[in-house]
């Protein structure tokens, strides 16, 4: 028997007959091996869209802003909306990582190493945005606090904006200590089987020399465990300071307290998404299937159905709000420009694919299926796309002053720049899915012998004994 | 660093992990230590490890974190260059909240991983001997230390019957040097070593 017992009524979490030797050569054989001709084409694609959005941003940066079609009156369009949504898809990888962990869920150990690193590349590809829309990007270092000739002069400590590059700067370096802290055993693990001296060399580096002492293995349980605590808040206030960018501000359609837990739920929603798409594709090109279960996908979608409702009450609060409050304005807003106007059919893309059609996950069976919650994924990514794209264009381009109402629709650089971020994006995640252990190995392991499902298996036996039985041999054993 | 003298066993239950590390304990071996694939609720405590006080220095970090960015915003908008932005006052206590919450954080979570790897001694470059491959696969590997007292085919006997399997004994670097893993730089290591004794 083992040191601790789970129901046999929940999911196996790994499935097969597996022990803790057949899981390392699971996980790491893939790393070993040549990438399949799928692995090739995907990553040249990536690389592809990688460099097209180098050109874009280059463009850009030559001929300055002016070449995006951003006008006086819609200041932030595809830049920030991309923006906001990247970050966002950035906030389900520490959710998982932390605050599953918090609450001691156990099927996060399948996804969280996946959902940490899109997280990272995530907010990697976030960061392009505020960054570029500067303009003078050259000039990009002017945002920190550092002491300088002109006064010195500095930043405005009361600004939002300043607020979200402590805030985004700050989750990127603590979802990369958090992510590597755990890689370090996975790697040491690499590192002991490597029959090439290149590899022995280099994940050997990469392992910083971990030998997994007893010692060491304490002091990264506690380190994991006050890192989640800490990046638990730190999640949540990243996308509330993001929300403050628009609330703080007097724009109506911005101008709302209801901005930061709306922000939060819709981040975790779209990040959720992402996950699935992602480790959708994963489990079938790196033959995961047994450690990425239809349950583990089944309780992601629980999530998303949760979040999605979150977000359609925010939609709905806004909207009885706007005409609650009396002000003429905000009423405009919402009434006439954004569920009506030109920019009015973004409203019901956003609404159908963020409200109508994740209610399909109150199935059970929609739930369970992986067509269903592959494309349910990306329907989610398009909604949040949208959501982002509805508040912030639909708010600008019917401003105070009808004589400077305008229209926005973006130009070839800005398309192109959003696509370089996925190229970005997918050329990270393809290396890591080659490179990378996919999958804790060492959390799964820990996980093995209670929720593996062999292992729960064997405790039928005992489940079906009555419990004075049950007692009485426990008590004779011992 | 030194060079000692130990006898490596292997298990691969934890069921009989636990009864053996307790046997060694009460026997009075030396137990240098246990390597294991992944964490074992519980082993720190049967090995008689102390609790360890990363809490209490991330604790420490964290409110470093605190105090610096409280004090150094307030220090630039009272005292270094008072800005009239718009009229608001001078000591916004809650816009400085957010600031001052991220780099607690960062401050928090920075600081506890350095000191992590400052107390385990890993860093990019560092090496360590490794007592058998399986020790990050699916061995739990107990190395037990000789000393002038302990007799190794004893302590083999000793280990044999605790359950362990695989039992050898390995002459080794106990502490960490900067060295390649694809190289064998050991050989090495021992003759710095016996040319400085």
């Amino acid at each position: 028997m083992h040191l601790k017992y789970e129901s046999t009524l929940r999911e196996p979490l790994v499935d097969g007959v597996k022990d803790y030797h057949q899981v390392t050569e699971d996980i790491i054989s893939p790393i070993e091996g040549k990438p399949g001709k799928l692995w090739y084409v995907g990553f040249f694609i990536s690389l592809a869209l990688l460099g097209f959005g180098a050109f874009s941003v280059f463009w850009q940066i030559y001929f300055g802003v002016g070449v995006w079609n951003l006008n006086k009156t819609v200041g932030w369009g595809w830049d920030i909306t991309n923006f906001v949504w990247w970050v966002g898809i950035g906030h389900a990888g520490t959710l998982i990582s932390a605050i599953l962990l918090l609450f001691r869920q156990g099927w996060r150990t399948g996804v969280n190493r996946a959902a940490e690193a899109m997280t990272i590349f995530a907010v990697m590809c976030a960061g392009q945005f505020p960054i570029i829309h500067m303009g003078r990007v050259w000039m990009a270092f002017f945002i920190l606090p550092y002491p300088n000739t002109r006064g010195p002069v500095w930043v405005n400590f009361n600004s939002p904006l300043l607020w979200d590059v402590f805030a985004i700067s700050t989750y990127f370096t603590v979802s990369l200590l958090f992510w590597y802290s755990g890689l370090l055993p996975d790697f040491a693990s690499v590192r002991d089987r490597a029959k090439t001296k290149l590899r022995k060399l280099l994940y050997g580096v990469a392992s910083f020399g971990w030998t997994g002492s007893t010692k060491h293995w304490q002091r990264h349980e506690a380190l994991s465990l006050v890192l989640a605590g800490l990046a638990t808040p730190l999640v949540l206030s990243v996308h509330t300071i993001v929300s403050f960018d628009f609330a703080t501000s007097v724009i109506p359609g911005w101008h709302t307290t209801i901005f930061p837990p709306y922000f939060v739920a819709g981040a975790i929603f779209s990040g959720f998404a992402m996950v699935q798409t992602l480790l959708i594709i994963t489990r079938k090109i790196v033959h995961l299937e047994e450690y990425i279960t239809v349950g583990h996908m089944e309780a992601m979608n629980k999530v998303i159905v949760l979040t999605g409702s979150v977000v359609g009450c925010a939609y709905l609060t806004e909207l009885f709000m706007a005409w609650y409050g009396a002000n003429p304005y905000e009423f405009a807003t919402f009434f006439k420009y954004r569920a009506a106007g030109p920019l009015g059919w973004s409203y019901y893309i956003m609404m159908t694919c963020n409200v109508v059609t994740p209610q399909v996950f109150w199935f059970r069976k929609m739930r369970r299926s992986v067509a269903v919650t592959f494309v349910m994924s990306i329907i989610v990514n398009i909604g949040m796309w949208f959501e982002r794209f509805v508040i912030i264009c639909t708010s600008l381009y019917r401003d105070y002053l009808p004589s400077s109402w305008s229209y926005y629709r973006p130009s070839w650089p800005e398309v192109g720049f959003y696509l370089g971020t996925f190229g970005l994006f997918f050329t990270c995640y393809f290396l890591f899915a080659k490179y990378f252990p996919v999958i804790a190995l060492a959390e799964i392991k820990a996980i093995l012998k209670t929720s593996g499902q062999n292992y729960k298996e064997k405790m039928e036996v005992y489940e079906e004994e009555p419990a004075e039985k049950f007692a009485h041999d426990v008590a004779h054993s011992h | 660093m030194a060079v000692k003298n130990f006898v490596v066993g292997l298990f691969d239950e934890e069921a009989v992990l636990f009864p053996a590390v307790k046997k060694v304990r009460t026997a009075g071996y030396k137990l240098h230590d246990v390597y294991t694939p992944f964490p074992i609720h519980g082993l720190d405590h049967a090995m008689g490890l102390r609790e360890t006080s990363l809490h209490t220095a991330g604790f420490i970090y964290g409110i470093t974190g605190t105090t610096t960015a409280l004090s150094f915003m307030s220090w630039v908008f009272n005292v270094d260059w008072p800005l009239n932005i718009g009229g608001k006052p001078h000591f916004p206590l809650p816009a400085f909240i957010p600031i001052t919450f991220e780099l607690t954080v960062l401050f928090a979570a920075v600081g506890m991983v350095m000191t992590f790897c400052y107390l385990c001694q890993v860093m990019p470059g560092v090496k360590k001997h490794i007592f058998h491959p399986g020790q990050t696969d699916d061995k739990f590997v107990m190395v037990i230390e000789l000393t002038e007292k302990t007799n190794a085919e004893e302590v083999k006997s000793f280990l044999a019957s605790a359950g362990a399997h695989g039992i050898n004994e390995q002459k080794a670097e106990a502490g960490w040097w900067f060295g390649r893993f694809d190289k064998d730089d050991e050989p090495y290591l021992r003759k710095v070593h016996t040319a400085n004794a």
